[in-house]
């Protein structure tokens, strides 16, 4: 049934001499060519090479069709502007909530009858606290002159036999006593002054305060959760159209050699990209809002006579968010492509 | 070679290829004949690893490919040069690009790239067509750029399905000649036809084929 020719070296996967009575030059190339290919350094220099052009072609291929990617780095880029300018947000009220807590002083009621040159011994004695940075004393008159002067009851306070005022330090913090826990114990301890009958801070909002905090930040993380599984599935369904767009070519190119990662690497590189140029106008989003809010918050700020300015991301910020915004890609085409080119063989 | 062990390739209920044995040795030149769905298609997907054997054996230059795994394929299909009659290019890219599609694969560097694709270019008489679009070809050369991507591997194996199926008899024949010139330097040549007076003419041995079994063996008279 099957015929057999005489052949020397069948067993050697080379090319068989080449002369066979014919001084023409037929093969592709020369032989002596066949040497260099397998040297390793130029095996790195090539694949690191293809590396760069793979980059590179992929971007010029979505610039070809700027619409299209324009959609879709729009897509990304608000599923990425949204929880960052909410993050943005919590930082600047976490901002603000710092400079209201710097405020926060507690008020010290003195016993009514106290002395005065007691009074003015326990303020030196406060003052001489490392937590307390400064201890203003309010006499009882002044106290009351202030009161008639603000309450609209000056006839009403006119009316009365005597002051029911009583003295009252207003104890300002210092930085390190400046925590929730911290003033709590400031305040725990100046209670236990003789002299004092009450010291009173208002804790309350301190701890509100920082309560909303971390529940605006674990919203801001499940709401970043979300969206980034969003960007996944979005640039995974990108990549699935590219791929079926290029299907001729994947199926050429595993024909006549290419392994997996040679065919999976241009999708890759595109979703990158995609990611990357979606966190890109993410950043010009977020400061275009930026722009448009910071006039009237400034305004705002300046009627409560507070220096008070938006602050933005920041450039490590932004960085990293351009460089999240690209893994997302990376990681949604990889999704894409390990479910869809494994579907394309030739047959 | 390439040696066929009783091989068998069943789709469904039916039988592609029935308990085939053959044998081709190095630096042959043969050609497949038979009609449509006789098994030739079959018969090179095996050889290609597009398909694998229900049964039996197959041995390209004494490597048995069924022990190649998955991720072995694409190294091993830079050995062997493949022609399609439809002759696959792609034509988002120009006929340069085309040929060197292989190479860069393969991990050439640019200019060693540069240089044999214009050897293969040469060969087949487009040198000068280097920068045009493959859709601007007529058929021939189409089918030349083809070849050109083939060969420009230098692989010791060729196969083409139906290379000149769609072209006429006096450009069917300087294809054939191209491949006659790559056999005459070492190259094992395999080329499905049904073309039986483009066979007789070529004078070298024919395999015929018929439901899946191999049923002539030799040159046609």
């Amino acid at each position: 049934m099957s015929r057999r020719r005489p052949s020397g070296n069948s067993a050697t996967f080379v090319r068989a001499p080449s002369a066979r009575g014919s001084t023409r030059k037929v093969a592709a190339a020369p032989q002596g060519a066949s040497r260099s290919k397998t040297r390793v350094s130029d095996r790195l220099d090539s694949w690191a090479g293809h590396h760069s052009t793979t980059a590179v072609e992929s971007l010029a291929r979505l610039l070809r069709t700027p619409l299209q990617s324009l959609l879709t780095w729009l897509v990304v880029a608000v599923a990425v502007a949204l929880p960052a300018a909410l993050y943005v947000a919590l930082s600047n009220v976490q901002h603000l909530g710092y400079s209201w807590q710097e405020s926060s002083q507690v008020s010290v009621f003195v016993q009514r009858d106290a002395r005065p040159d007691a009074v003015s011994a326990l303020q030196a004695r406060l003052l001489a606290r490392p937590d307390v940075a400064t201890v203003e004393h309010v006499a009882p008159d002044a106290a009351l002159e202030e009161f008639k002067r603000y309450s609209g009851l000056g006839r009403v306070i006119d009316g009365l036999e005597r002051n029911p005022l009583p003295d009252v330090l207003l104890v300002m913090p210092a930085a390190n006593g400046l925590s929730a826990e911290g003033l709590q114990t400031l305040q725990g301890e100046l209670e236990q002054e003789a002299l004092v009958a009450e010291a009173r801070v208002d804790m309350a909002w301190v701890s509100r305060l920082q309560q909303l905090m971390h529940l605006g930040q674990r919203l801001v993380l499940a709401l970043a959760g979300l969206l980034a599984v969003g960007v996944l599935l979005a640039i995974g369904n990108t990549i699935r159209l590219a791929i079926e767009n290029r299907r001729d070519e994947i199926l050429v190119v595993k024909l006549v050699g290419g392994t997996d990662a040679f065919v999976r690497r241009p999708f890759l590189y595109t979703g990158l990209w995609y990611g990357m140029g979606g966190g890109l106008l993410a950043l010009v989003l977020m400061a275009l809002g930026l722009w448009w809010l910071s006039g009237p918050v400034a305004y705002l700020a300046d009627l409560y006579q507070s220096d008070f300015r938006l602050q933005g991301l920041g450039w490590t910020r932004s960085l990293q968010l351009v460089l999240l915004s690209g893994l997302l890609g990376w990681l949604g085409a990889w999704l894409a492509v390990a479910r869809h080119l494994s579907a394309i063989e030739p047959r | 070679m390439i040696r066929f062990d009783g091989v068998s390739k069943r789709y469904g209920g039916q039988d592609a290829l029935a308990r085939v044995d053959l044998e081709v040795g190095q630096g042959e030149m043969v050609f497949l004949t038979g009609h449509s769905g006789a098994g030739k298609s079959t018969l090179m997907k095996l050889i290609m690893l597009m398909e694998r054997p229900s049964q039996g054996q197959v041995f390209v230059d004494g490597r048995n490919l069924n022990r190649l795994s998955r991720s072995q394929i694409p190294y091993y299909r830079r050995k062997v040069g493949v022609v399609f009659q439809n002759h696959q290019l792609l034509f988002d890219r120009n006929v340069f690009e085309n040929v060197a599609l292989p190479l860069q694969i393969a991990g050439y560097q640019p200019a060693e790239v540069g240089r044999r694709v214009r050897a293969a270019l040469d060969k087949v008489g487009l040198l000068g067509k280097e920068r045009q679009n493959p859709v601007a070809l007529s058929g021939g050369e189409q089918q030349r750029v083809g070849i050109a991507r083939a060969v420009v591997n230098k692989p010791p194996l060729l196969l083409a399905d139906e290379p000149t199926g769609n072209l006429d008899p006096e450009l069917s024949a300087d294809i054939m000649t191209l491949f006659r010139q790559f056999n005459d330097v070492g190259v094992t040549i395999m080329i499905a036809s049904h073309d039986i007076d483009l066979l007789k003419r070529m004078g070298k041995r024919v395999l015929g084929l018929s439901q899946g079994q191999v049923v002539h063996d030799g040159v046609l008279a």
